[in-house]
């Protein structure tokens, strides 16, 4: 049986998801869940993700959301195919969580705004609010300035592989880097920039790219 | 073993969040100050061992660590036979297991720590510093929490704890936010709701908890 990815394609918390399970190349199928008429909001998917967020996953008995748990998931339970995301000691598995942890709590809270007001409500036809947007910009570029120092010292960020904690950082900073004019902020920095465009020239991302460029519903490797 | 450091305030919610999960392990350590009044965090010295100059830094013999809950899963499986062994899900239980505490572990960092650190900023923090309180903030920040707490009430009629029938980092991490949201007498909604009130109670009790907030009205640590 195949893993099922609820979610939409274009939301970048699902791609996180597709992402991984395409490095660790286990197949899967996308259900499209319809973000525009609110069908994360009803009843029926709420009994699945009681925080109405996309995405969640069902695979055989197990049915899991959030996001980051759920590539801890195929991280672990994949562990013997595909690079490896989690590092192989309880020393190495403690910087990627490190580094995933900054992700979701010192990076995700910036990166969210600029691609909320500078892309999603610019697609609907909403007004954005150009102040929160330009803070988060001003707050991401000082974390990028110590992701700066810390990736002169290491090839990626939990060491000198890519893991768990690199991935979880693409889908939202590709949108800001490409539709929200704003790839200033990882060009200024040398080893930032030089990171961004070794994480992105992976195979698995731009399959995961073309996937969603082309309306993709199924995958196998 | 007894080369565990911890660096900053006990009364830190980050801080705390990492004392607790030693207190459950059983793990010594030693709780090093860091005096944020006076910008110690942002000193040279301690930006060696947390880049981004928060609170709390963590050391043993193997690694230096930030992030408390990154720290707490580490401590989790450096330390795997001391203390509760099932805070990471119960042994053999396998991936399955242990993603259902992750995923706990992430509702707490998405969904409760946002609106529950501003509360906690604006009702424990902000009188005893001296700084004016926002209502619309409180107000907002309620309501977010509520809405929250909603879900845990639906999920907590189901389930003992958050992430199933054994008490897990899942739960754990909640305690810090949490105490400070009831020390300032503001816990009308975890109250008002059943199930989530059963299950607070029941977290909030524990030894390794209680040695904790001891630590808070102690004198801080040189």
């Amino acid at each position: 049986m195949v893993v099922k990815v609820y979610g939409k394609a274009q939301a970048v918390c699902p791609q996180r998801v597709m992402h991984c399970l395409m490095e660790k190349g286990v197949p899967f199928e996308l259900v499209h869940v319809d973000i525009d008429t609110m069908e994360h909001k009803r009843p029926e998917f709420l009994q699945k993700q009681p925080f109405g967020q996309v995405p969640y996953i069902v695979d055989g008995d197990l049915e899991l959301f959030e996001s980051r748990a759920i590539v801890r998931y195929l991280a672990a339970k994949y562990a013997d195919r595909g690079p490896n995301l989690l590092g192989r000691t309880p020393e190495e598995r403690a910087k990627v969580e490190q580094w995933l942890d900054v992700e979701a709590i010192n990076y995700n809270p910036w990166a969210f705004p600029i691609v909320f007001n500078l892309l999603v409500l610019p697609i609907r036809g909403l007004p954005a609010n150009e102040a929160e947007a330009g803070a988060a910009v001003d707050k991401l570029n000082k974390v990028l300035e110590v992701y700066e120092k810390q990736l002169s010292k290491t090839k990626y960020l939990a060491g000198d592989e890519f893991t768990l904690a690199d991935l979880t950082h693409i889908p939202a900073t590709r949108y800001i880097v490409e539709n929200c004019g704003l790839s200033h902020l990882l060009d200024d920095k040398k080893h930032v920039k030089a990171w961004w465009e070794d994480i992105t020239a992976r195979p698995a991302w731009k399959k995961l790219s073309s996937f969603v460029e082309t309306g993709g519903s199924n995958y196998s490797p | 073993m007894g080369s565990v450091t911890v660096y900053g305030p006990p009364i830190s919610t980050a801080v705390s969040r990492v004392l607790a999960c030693l207190q459950e392990k059983d793990v010594d350590f030693k709780l090093v100050n860091v005096d944020m009044a006076k910008g110690q965090h942002k000193s040279p010295d301690y930006l060696k061992l947390q880049p981004f100059g928060q609170v709390p830094a963590f050391q043993d013999e193997h690694a230096t660590l930030f992030e408390s809950r990154a720290i707490c899963r580490y401590i989790c499986d450096k330390y795997a036979n001391r203390g509760n062994q099932s805070l990471l899900g119960r042994s053999g239980g396998g991936p399955a297991e242990r993603a259902q505490v992750e995923q706990w572990l992430e509702a707490e960092s998405q969904s409760f720590n946002p609106p529950s650190s501003v509360l906690v900023f604006q009702l424990a923090f902000a009188p005893r510093m001296g700084l004016p309180q926002d209502p619309a903030a409180i107000e907002l920040n309620q309501a977010k929490l509520a809405r929250v707490l909603d879900v845990y009430e639906r999920r907590l009629g189901e389930s003992r704890f958050l992430a199933g029938d054994e008490f897990s980092l899942a739960d754990l991490a909640h305690l810090p936010n949490a105490h400070h949201i009831f020390a300032a007498r503001k816990d009308d909604m975890f109250a008002s709701r059943k199930n989530v009130a059963r299950w607070w109670e029941e977290i909030s009790t524990r030894p390794s908890w209680k040695k904790v907030v001891d630590m808070y009205s102690a004198a801080p640590p040189a």
